[in-house]
C-alpha cells in the first residue's frame, strides 16, 4: 500500500463508477436489447429514451419541479440560519445551549415518522402540492444542518474583527452584509452544498407532498416502473439525468469543499 | 474559541429559525403524540386509548425483528463504512490537480437521488442483466438478491457502502488537510513508523471529524428507507424490511394510525437517546 498509494483511491473510484457505468449504458440501449442479450456496451446505440424524455412535458416538468423547490429550500435555508448561526457563535443567550441540540434533533428525525402529519399539516395550510411545500419541509433537516456548519465557520472568525467594524462606526446591518459575509464565504458555500444535496435526492417527503402539478421527478420515476410496463431503458436514461445537476454543482464547489470541511464542522 | 458576552437580543437572531423549524417539527409531532394515545374509526372519531399501542407495539414480535435488522445493518456498515474511509482518505494524493478529481469523482454518489441509488443498483445486481449479478455468478456462486436473503443482505449493504463511504472519506480527508506539517516533521526527525504517526498524530487530530462521521453516518442509515425499498422492497419475505419501511407500511399501507404513531414516537426516540449520547461525546472532546 505505501510503494504504491494510488492503488486504494483508484480502485475505489473504480467501484464508484461501475454502477454510474451500467446505469448509462442501460440508458443508451432499446428494451429489447436490455431484456434480449447481455452485453457490456450498446450495440444498437439509440437516443430513444433521452428523446422521449426531452419531448414528453410529464418527464421534463419533473426535473423543474426538482429543482425549483431544491433551489427555494436552499435560499431560505441559508438565509435564515446566516442570523441564527451568528448568535450561537457570538453571544450567550438563555436557553442557548438546549436550543442549539434541539435544532439538531430535528437532523435525526426519521422522514417516515413525519410523512403522515406532514401531509395533513399542508394540505390543511393549502400548501399541498406546490413546491414552497417541499422546500419548507424539508427545512426541516436543513435549517439545522445550515446552522450547525454556519456556526463552525463563524467561530473560527476572531471576535476581534467584529469589535474593529464596531469602533470603526459600522452599523451591525452593514458590517454583517459588507464585511462578515464575505469572510465566510467558503462556509455559505459548504453549507448550500450540503441544503442541495439533502433536498435533491430526498424522495420520501417531497413524494408525500405532491401529487400532480408539483411533483418530483424521482416520484415521476417510481411511477413509471409501476405502471407502464417494466421500460428499463427509461427508467436508466431518467435516473442519469438526474446525475447531471449534482456533478454541477460539486465542480463548482470542489475547491471550497476540502477546505471548508476543514474549517467548518462538516 | 472567543469568549462570548450575554446578550437576550440574540433571540432575535433566532428566531426565523425557531419559528420555520418548530412549524415543521412542533406541529406533525404533535399530531403524532395525539394519534399515538387514541383510536379512531374514521369520521375523525377518537377515543382514548392511553398507552395500549406503546404496549402493543414495544411487545410485538414484527416491531423487535425491524428493531433488530436496523441494529444489525447500521453497525455492520458503520464497521465497514469508518475504516474504509480512513483508508482511502490516508492514501488520497495531498496535492495537484487528482486531488480534485478524486474529490469529484468521490462525491458523485452523494449527489444522487435515493431511489436513482436503488434503482441503479437493481440493474447492476439483478443476476440477469445487471454486471455486478452476471459476475458472481459466472465465478459459480448462486447469486439472486429478489429470491435469497443472504444476498439481498449483501446487496443493500454493499450499495450503502458504494453510496456513503465517500462522506467518511471527504470527512477525514479535510481533517486530515488541518494537520500542520511541523507534526509530521517532527514524526520524521522521530524516525516514526507509518503506524505511529497515524495513531499518535492523525488519529488524535481526526476525534472530531470521526465523531461527525459516525454521528452523521449512524442517524442517516437508522433511518434508511429509499433505497432498500427500491432494490429490494423489503424483502425476500421481510428480511431487509428496516425500521422506516416497516414504520411507513404500518401508517401508509394498513393505515393503522394508532400503532404506527406509537412506534414513529418509539422510533425517534431511540434516535435521539442514541444521537444525544454522540453529541454529549462529540461536545467533550471540544472542551478539551
Amino acid at each position: 500500500m505505501r510503494k504504491i498509494p494510488w492503488l486504494v483511491p483508484t480502485l475505489y473510484i473504480i467501484f464508484l463508477m461501475l454502477p454510474i457505468y451500467w446505469l448509462l449504458n442501460m440508458s443508451f440501449k432499446t428494451t429489447n436489447e436490455i431484456l434480449g442479450e447481455f452485453t457490456l456496451w450498446p450495440n444498437n446505440f439509440t437516443l430513444e429514451n433521452y428523446i422521449t424524455i426531452f419531448t414528453d412535458p410529464t418527464w421534463y416538468t419533473g426535473y423543474f419541479n426538482s429543482l425549483t423547490y431544491v433551489v427555494i429550500n436552499t435560499s431560505i435555508s441559508v438565509t435564515v440560519a446566516l442570523p441564527a448561526a451568528y448568535a450561537f457563535s457570538r453571544y450567550n443567550f438563555l436557553g442557548d445551549k438546549h436550543l442549539f441540540f434541539w435544532l439538531l434533533t430535528n437532523r435525526m428525525a426519521p422522514p417516515a415518522v413525519f410523512a403522515l402529519p406532514f401531509f395533513q399539516l399542508y394540505s390543511a395550510v393549502g400548501l399541498f402540492d406546490t413546491p414552497l411545500a417541499v422546500a419548507l419541509a424539508h427545512g426541516l433537516f436543513n435549517i439545522p444542518l445550515a446552522v450547525w456548519i454556519l456556526e463552525g465557520f463563524m467561530s473560527s472568525v476572531p471576535k476581534e474583527l467584529d469589535e474593529t467594524a464596531y469602533v470603526d462606526g459600522y452599523p451591525f446591518w452593514r458590517f454583517f452584509v459588507k464585511i462578515f459575509i464575505p469572510t465566510i464565504a467558503a462556509g455559505i458555500g459548504v453549507a448550500a452544498f450540503f441544503c442541495f444535496m439533502f433536498s435533491w435526492v430526498e424522495l420520501l417527503l417531497a413524494k408525500t407532498l405532491t401529487s400532480v402539478a408539483a411533483k418530483p421527478i424521482a416520484a415521476i420515476m417510481t411511477r413509471t416502473a409501476s405502471t407502464s410496463g417494466y421500460e428499463l431503458g427509461l427508467l436508466a436514461a431518467a435516473g442519469s439525468l438526474t446525475i447531471i445537476p449534482g456533478a454541477f454543482v460539486i465542480y463548482f464547489v470542489r475547491n471550497y469543499i476540502a477546505k471548508g470541511f476543514a474549517l467548518g464542522r462538516v | 474559541m472567543a469568549v462570548k458576552s450575554t446578550n437576550q437580543k440574540a433571540w432575535l437572531f433566532v428566531l426565523p429559525v425557531v419559528a420555520l423549524v418548530a412549524f415543521n417539527a412542533l406541529i406533525p409531532l404533535m399530531t403524532v403524540i395525539n394519534y399515538s394515545v387514541q383510536e379512531t374509526f374514521g369520521n375523525n372519531l377518537f377515543f382514548w386509548e392511553g398507552v395500549k399501542w406503546f404496549e402493543q407495539v414495544l411487545h410485538s414480535e414484527r416491531f423487535l425483528d425491524s428493531l433488530g435488522r436496523q441494529l444489525l445493518f447500521t453497525f455492520t456498515i458503520l464497521a465497514i463504512e469508518i475504516p474504509l474511509g480512513i483508508a482511502i482518505a490516508l492514501s488520497m494524493p495531498h496535492r495537484g490537480v487528482w486531488v480534485s478529481v478524486c474529490l469529484v469523482l468521490m462525491a458523485l454518489p452523494l449527489l444522487i437521488p435515493w431511489n436513482v441509488v436503488g434503482a441503479m443498483w437493481n440493474i447492476f445486481a439483478l443476476p440477469d442483466i445487471g454486471l455486478l449479478g452476471k459476475a458472481i455468478n459466472s465465478l459459480g456462486i448462486d447469486y439472486n438478491f429478489t429470491r435469497d436473503p443472504g444476498a439481498a443482505w449483501f446487496t443493500t449493504i454493499l450499495m450503502d457502502v458504494w453510496h456513503w463511504t465517500s462522506l467518511v472519506v471527504l470527512l477525514v480527508y479535510a481533517g486530515l488537510r488541518s494537520i500542520p506539517d511541523a507534526y509530521y516533521q517532527a514524526a520524521m526527525i522521530d524516525g516514526a513508523t507509518p503506524w505511529a504517526v497515524f495513531r499518535h498524530i492523525q488519529l488524535p487530530k481526526l476525534k472530531r471529524v470521526l465523531t461527525i462521521a459516525v454521528l452523521l453516518r449512524f442517524m442517516d442509515s437508522f433511518m434508511i428507507y429509499t433505497e432498500p425499498f427500491v432494490l429490494t422492497g423489503g424483502g425476500p419475505g421481510n428480511t431487509t424490511t428496516f425500521l422506516s419501511i416497516d414504520l411507513v407500511k404500518v401508517a401508509l399501507g394498513q393505515f393503522d394510525l394508532g400503532p404506527a404513531a406509537a412506534m414513529s414516537l418509539i422510533y425517534f426516540l431511540i434516535v435521539l437517546l442514541m444521537s444525544w449520547i454522540f453529541y454529549t461525546l462529540m461536545m467533550k472532546n471540544e472542551e478539551q
